[in-house]
């Protein structure tokens, strides 16, 4: 029998953020995630800025919880081992209303807490981000970027690490009410998990959930954005991210750097109702090339690598109004039950601070007891291509495997890739180990690595060619072998 | 970490390295290491298992293992140091060349590097099409290393996009193995692969091939469920109202070859915007002194024969320059015009005679090629038909040639 302290459906940054700080005490915790791993989708799917928080209403929850969230980030980063560069973030106008809207914009952010926020001129933007187009920009000095994939995998394996049970391939289908003291009963696919806590951290599924909670009426619309990444070449031209001046509601097309230096154009905030669609729209790869161009004229065509789509869920009212997001336990319709609604940007910013404030919920309504063996360390996996020609003779002495370079582009070896797969999540798809490792994300995009990446999956987990899967359930790339 | 001296390094031991690699030998040059990433020699030719290779430089069809061995065994009969699982990570402007293998970095100061890492294949994400990113989208050469080397089928009911030579191959391939092409469509208004094998590999399997076509859209986020195709106009942007679907489990994308230069870029080499490989002069030495480059890396071939007479042109170059330090300056520019794409070399001497490959940008009937030194034509080739698949090459000799005036060359149609 399922039987769990706390379940929490959705397993993204804001679902692992929550399973890992609710890991400090003396919970059994489970993640139910209806995918085959922690960041397929908004979680994965975004620029991976660290949000400064002062494009968000005085006030609301978004502002309160990014401007902690980005707070926080360089004792999390360091934790658990993921990229984080607090590089800052410049937005750029060029004629009196953007100097007056932007005066608007580092207002707020003043009320919301927000440091380091000045108004720069033509030569001291230019100075910061040589090449840019605009005549005087608002700098951020402690906005910054992480990678989103390696944030979300480093909560969930710490959270793995101190004690939760991560359940990939578990859409939750329905939630019923239990007896005491496991008040829910959390249904999959031929599997029922009984539990005295649920927490929706669904993401794109949050309405869904809400509504099976039996608070209902939130309504959710997505904003889809569509993004094309740029060769890693031009990383080194753009310090930081480059973004327009934002409306209210939107930040309009940027210009922006990953932390492995790729350059991403969008995104494109598109409002859709069906939140499961990837497609990116040849309208949108021509309308970032041509916003791009005005922002950063300093890429063709030929520096694209790839283009992806990620799907922000907005919670609005009757009206359409985006709402801020909703972090509420109604006792009255749905007992030890947190339910988190709306959690778009900045939820990878904030995914830290919205823990503590989901757990700080909770702490009204029991007390929770420390789990004595929990370690905040996640001892991440070495980054070959990011050790100095010392660290990396000794790492191919130590083991040969560092000293077999598997993915030319982004330099990965075979030591790293062999670690991925057997990963603390056990996950087992190809892009598992693209995120985990970088191989096959480089620009050459696996037309050199992949065959020995699946090679390796197969002798690794010992399946057959035809179960090697590549990201979702039934996307297989072999259907068997040539030969006998 | 190991240092060692080496007269030559060779990036690449695919059949532009290897050729350099015994070519260098014979002129004398003994202190040389080819650097090979993969577990054996052989680069690309290691998967190309079809036969149509060596018809030029041996003058008998043979397969692509086959091919590269006869360079293999001479390697190993001339004793020429090589190392396998040694990838190149970087290399300097002064010529130091990182290597990491499995027993160590390896850092080798070389007199001369020479740059034959071969190509890539432009991919799904570089031409950005429209859709979602399902698997069963592979380049042709991935489908063919799965296949050949792997033994691995990705593929059942499959649209090719692209007439290049590596899809056309696979469209054959894949049907001998039992997969359904259904077609092959390509942007352009004629085919980029050559004749023969738009016979041997479409034609002769009954596989259409429709011109002025592309995909317009993936479809699935498992796997691919299907395409959408478009016809496009003379701009070769998609016609609104044409798009018809196929239903397939497999694109595969053979759109042109890129040579890989990253380890060039690192050293501070010079590439050209219209073949994407180094700038190089009639040694080809590339704008660094003492880096050269031959083969895939420098411009794409089409036939391996040439790659591998290129490499063997290089080699005397890297001898003279290992024994003298130097070469020779090339002060003069190789200009193109019209419906001269590009050519290899750019930069010349003067002085001496040397081998000029170009390629047209369009194709054209009864057409003269003309290579001028101010009024003076100092090369010449008329052709029957000359093709954008198709590298020509056009002998100039040194002594037609004076040492001030920058040569332009030039295309004219229906003028023979």
């Amino acid at each position: 029998m399922n039987q769990y302290d706390v379940v929490i459906i959705g397993g993204g940054v804001v679902g692992s953020a929550i399973a890992r700080e609710l890991s400090r005490y003396a919970l059994r915790i489970c993640v139910l995630e209806k995918n085959l791993d922690v960041c397929y989708e908004t979680s994965g799917r975004n620029t991976g800025v660290c949000h400064g928080g002062f494009a968000y209403d005085t006030g609301s929850l978004k502002a309160k919880l990014c401007v902690e969230g980005n707070k926080r980030m360089d004792r999390l980063s360091r934790e658990l081992g993921f990229s984080f560069r607090r590089c800052g973030k410049v937005l750029v106008g060029s004629t009196k209303e953007d100097r007056d809207r932007l005066h608007e914009v580092m207002e707020q952010g003043q009320a919301n807490g927000v440091e380091g926020l000045v108004m720069i001129d033509k030569e001291q933007l230019h100075a910061l981000v040589p090449g840019v187009v605009g005549e005087f920009a608002m700098f951020s000095k402690n906005s910054g970027i992480v990678d989103p994939f390696m944030m979300t995998i480093a909560l969930a394996e710490n959270a793995a690490e101190n004690g939760v049970t991560y359940r990939f391939d578990h859409e939750v289908t329905g939630i019923s009410r239990g007896s005491a003291p496991y008040l829910w009963r959390v249904h999959t696919e031929g599997e029922t998990f009984e539990t005295r806590w649920v927490i929706n951290a669904a993401g794109l599924s949050c309405g869904k959930i809400s509504d099976m909670l039996g608070i209902t009426g939130y309504h959710i619309i997505g904003s889809k954005d569509d993004y094309i990444i740029l060769d890693q070449r031009l990383g080194k031209q753009v310090p930081m991210p480059i973004y327009t001046v934002p409306s209210n509601t939107y930040m309009g097309i940027h210009v922006s750097v990953t932390t492995d230096g790729n350059v991403l154009l969008g995104p494109t905030a598109e409002d859709t109702d069906n939140l499961s669609w990837y497609g990116v729209e040849q309208k949108n790869i021509d309308y970032l090339y041509a916003e791009g161009q005005k922002l950063w004229p300093h890429f063709t065509r030929a520096d694209y690598i790839r283009t992806y789509s990620g799907i922000l869920p907005k919670w609005v009212d009757e009206n359409g109004v985006i709402q801020d997001f909703r972090i509420e336990i109604r006792d009255d319709l749905a007992p030890q039950a947190v339910n988190l609604v709306g959690i778009e940007s900045p939820g990878l910013t904030a995914s830290d601070a919205i823990a503590d404030y989901v757990i700080g919920l909770m702490k009204k309504r029991e007390v929770l007891s420390e789990n004595p063996a929990f370690n905040p360390i996640r001892k991440g996996a070495v980054r070959f291509a990011r050790c100095t020609p010392e660290e990396q003779s000794a790492l191919i002495q130590e083991n040969p495997d560092y000293g077999e370079l598997i993915c030319r582009c982004e330099k990965v070896t075979k030591a790293e890739i062999l670690n991925a797969i057997h990963n603390p999540l056990g996950v087992h798809t190809m892009v598992g180990i693209k995120y985990r490792t970088r191989a096959m994300m480089g620009r050459c995009q696996g037309g050199y690595c992949q065959m020995r990446v699946t090679r390796m999956i197969e002798e690794e987990l010992g399946i057959r060619p035809e179960d090697v899967t590549y990201n979702r359930k039934g996307a297989h790339p072999f259907f068997g072998t040539v030969r006998k | 970490m190991e240092e060692r001296q080496a007269d030559v390094l060779i990036v690449g031991g695919g059949p532009a390295g290897l050729a350099a690699a015994c070519a260098l030998y014979r002129k004398g040059v003994h202190n040389i290491l080819i650097a090979e990433r993969e577990k054996m020699l052989g680069g690309i030719l290691r998967q190309c298992i079809h036969d149509g290779f060596g018809l030029t430089r041996f003058h008998t069809p043979l397969s692509g293992p086959e091919y590269a061995q006869r360079f293999i065994d001479e390697v190993e009969q001339l004793q020429i140091p090589y190392l396998t699982n040694a990838a190149v990570t970087n290399i300097t402007k002064d010529r130091t060349v990182t290597i990491v293998t499995r027993v160590g970095l390896l850092t080798v100061h070389a007199k001369a590097v020479v740059l034959t890492m071969g190509c890539r294949e432009r991919t799904q994400g570089a031409l950005a099409i429209p859709g979602e990113r399902p698997t069963g989208v592979f380049t042709a050469g991935v489908a063919q290393g799965y296949i050949n080397l792997y033994n691995r089928m990705p593929a059942r009911e499959v649209i090719i996009l692209g007439s290049g030579d590596i899809g056309l191959i696979m469209a054959r391939r894949l049907t001998l193995e039992g997969a359904h092409v259904k077609a092959v469509f390509e942007i352009q208004p004629y085919p980029n692969g050559l004749p023969r094998n738009i016979q041997q590999c479409l034609k002769d399997y009954n596989i259409p091939l429709y011109l002025s076509h592309t995909v317009t859209q993936i479809h699935g986020d498992k796997r691919l469920q299907g395409v959408t195709i478009s016809q496009v106009d003379s701009h070769l942007r998609p016609i609104p109202g044409t798009e018809r679907c196929y239903e397939c489990d497999t694109l595969i994308l053979s759109v042109g070859l890129i040579p890989e230069n990253d380890l060039s870029l690192d050293a501070g080499v010079t590439l050209s915007p219209k073949t994407k490989g180094a700038v190089v002069d009639e040694n080809y030495m590339t704008s660094v002194p003492g880096i050269f480059a031959a083969g895939n890396v420098l411009h794409v071939h089409d036939v391996v024969d040439f790659v591998s007479l290129e490499a063997e042109n290089l080699a005397g170059s890297v001898a003279d320059y290992v024994k003298q330090g130097s070469a020779a300056p090339c002060p003069l520019s190789i200009k193109t015009t019209g419906d001269i794409n590009h050519t290899v070399p750019m930069r010349i001497s003067g002085t001496k005679s040397f081998l000029l490959s170009l390629r047209v940008s369009r194709p054209m009937k009864d057409c003269v090629i003309e290579v001028l030194q101010g009024n003076l034509v100092v090369g010449r080739k008329a052709m029957k038909k000359a093709l954008p698949a198709e590298m020509i090459q056009i002998r100039v000799s040194g002594e037609a040639l004076n040492t001030t005036e920058d040569l332009t060359v030039r295309v004219q149609e229906g003028v023979q």
